[in-house]
């Protein structure tokens, strides 16, 4: 057997080439405000939120085989408690943070409850039709919400008011946050959910509790979405419904297809081309969605396995 | 003969109206070798679905070394110490056969839950693969993807995958199904090599395969159990040879 014997070096799980890398680009994005102009910092703090919805959306679809429809009410709702904490409850800004985690990861754990017994086009509609009862509560339940005008509040902390400074802290979030996932997709119970998105009857016959795994690997997909949506509520310092309406949860699942499902980084990089995307052609035309949608569709035909899956491919074709 | 590992007392499966499976009742002592056989539509997966706990029967009790697994459900009986290969293939197609091996071993460890933990696996576990693989003469196709194995050597893993546990009742459902006569052979090989101490049912239309295997054969026809006798018996039982080949006409 060639298994086990010689373990190649490790620094945190991760080989000394994956070390480099993520050094590396780690280093180019800090070095990216002395550079950019604010708007473009705004931009690139964006890109990194999305990146991480995206990702904690690609735990489920890459990994556990099912596309969920409802997280950007995950993210939106921890977006809601960040700022109702803040402006209404007069909290300071990190319990606030944390209770917004918290209160998408339970929102996210009644979600899988409901959702962890189906899959596919079920799966689709039930999480769909679960993010559209957040959005409905988020839009009438005025006195606590501000229903349709939102709510507004100084969510950040004194030090991170500056755009460098918030951007800064997002990438160190965003960093640690992806170094979380990515261990968390490739433990063994990473190798659980995808033995469920292959095959559940067998994942049962083996000894499985399939439902309870779904559930754990849903309840932490939501845990990271309501990261991100903690740091989007810090990033506008306004929650309103179209945060968590159907539109978000749609576009992080876009971005997540349009990087790559199942690739986990692929997040940073769909949400990077997306909103670069939306920005620059909404600079030329109102009209802006109609090019996303066609931009969609030529990925859908020409490369459907998202941007980092493609070249994946084209890398190993040369390599042979 | 031993204590019994396997009791079904008058188990029944309905769909609806139709009893696929009517009142079986029978005992597998431990460390038996058991086939059960019969024409299509017998009942013979309904009746393995029930065992696993895939299909909870509608009536009947089920017990499993002294548990009563009636009720309980598949990865419940797994845990027990059940495990089934299946008819039509159901491995982790995306999956390397290695991971597949892992999946397959930690369905009874408590290491599946580990949630930021390393993936690599222990020595130990190294130790039971390799012996798994080697049982069923894979272990060169390790870091393969079982969507690139050919079909024999699929049908090789998907036993590999229920023997890796351990388990202390196999249930194999057509294990030489689709194979060619060299590849029978070989399947046939790996069942006869297994630990005595391990239980084995498994259903087989191969009568030559099945009968040079098993100590006990059970032959079922319209969900009910025909006759049970040892396989010299069942090759010139006039029932058997009716089921399968029609009655006789008379002039």
């Amino acid at each position: 057997m060639t298994q086990a014997t010689s373990q190649p070096m490790k620094i945190a799980g991760m080989t000394p080439r994956a070390v480099v890398v993520a050094l590396v680009v780690l280093a180019v994005a800090a070095a990216l405000p002395l550079v950019l102009t604010n708007y473009q910092v705004g931009l690139a703090t964006e890109m990194l939120i999305f990146g991480v919805l995206a990702m904690s959306i690609d735990i489920l679809a890459g990994f556990a085989g099912r596309t969920s429809l409802g997280h950007g009410a995950i993210f939106g709702v921890s977006g809601y408690v960040v700022v109702y904490a803040t402006a209404q409850a007069g909290l300071p800004p990190l319990p606030a943070f944390a209770l917004g985690v918290i209160a998408a990861t339970l929102v996210a754990a009644i979600f899988a409850l409901l959702a962890v017994r189906t899959s596919g086009v079920y799966f689709l509609l039930l999480t769909l039709a679960l993010g559209m009862i957040v959005w409905g509560i988020c839009l009438r339940w005025t006195q606590v919400t501000g229903g349709e005008n939102g709510m507004r509040g100084d969510v950040r902390p004194p030090w991170l008011v500056t755009h460098q400074a918030f951007y800064w802290a997002v990438l160190a979030g965003a960093a640690v946050v992806s170094y979380a996932m990515w261990r968390f997709v490739r433990s063994p119970f990473g190798l659980t959910l995808l033995g469920i998105r292959d095959s559940e009857s067998r994942m049962r016959s083996l000894g499985y509790n399939v439902p309870l795994h779904l559930f754990i690997g849903f309840t932490v997909s939501g845990f990271f979405a309501g990261i991100a949506g903690a740091l989007y509520a810090m990033f506008n310092n306004f929650v309103s419904p179209s945060t968590v309406a159907l539109a978000q949860s749609v576009e992080g699942v876009l971005m997540m297809i349009a990087g790559g499902v199942g690739s986990l980084f692929g997040g940073f990089v769909g949400a990077a081309a997306i909103i670069a995307l939306e920005n620059a052609v909404s600079a030329y035309t109102e009209r802006w969605q109609m090019v996303l949608g066609v931009t969609f569709i030529l990925i859908m035909i020409f490369a459907p396995e998202g941007i980092i899956g493609t070249l994946r491919a084209v890398l190993t074709r040369k390599q042979r | 003969m031993s204590e019994p590992i396997l009791t079904l007392s008058d188990v029944v499966v309905a769909f609806d109206a139709l009893r696929a499976v009517d009142g079986v009742s029978m005992t597998v002592p431990r460390g038996q070798r058991r086939a059960i056989i019969g024409p299509n539509g017998a009942g013979k997966t309904t009746l393995f679905n029930a065992i696993a706990g895939m299909l909870p029967p509608t009536g009947g009790r089920i017990a499993f070394d002294g548990h009563d697994v009636t009720r309980l459900p598949p990865h419940r009986r797994a845990q027990l110490g059940v495990s089934r290969t299946f008819q039509i293939t159901n491995l982790f197609p995306r999956l390397s056969v290695q991971d597949n091996m892992v999946l397959a071993l930690r369905g009874r460890s408590p290491r599946k839950f580990s949630l930021f933990g390393t993936p690599d696996v222990d020595s130990a576990e190294a130790q039971q693969i390799a012996g798994a693989l080697d049982a069923v003469r894979i272990a060169a196709r390790a870091d393969v993807a079982v969507r690139d194995l050919s079909y024999g050597e699929q049908r090789q893993l998907e036993i590999a995958l229920s023997l890796v546990t351990a388990p202390r009742l196999l249930l194999l459902d057509e294990p030489a199904a689709g194979l060619s006569p060299s590849e029978r052979s070989m399947v046939a090989g790996i069942i006869r090599s297994l630990d005595r101490d391990i239980t084995v049912v498994l259903i087989e239309h191969d009568m030559d395969l099945a009968l040079g295997l098993v100590d006990l054969v059970t032959c079922m026809f319209e969900g009910r159990v025909l006759v049970e006798q040892p396989p010299d018996e069942i090759r010139r039982n006039k029932q058997v040879q009716e089921v399968y080949l029609g009655r006789p006409r008379h002039a």
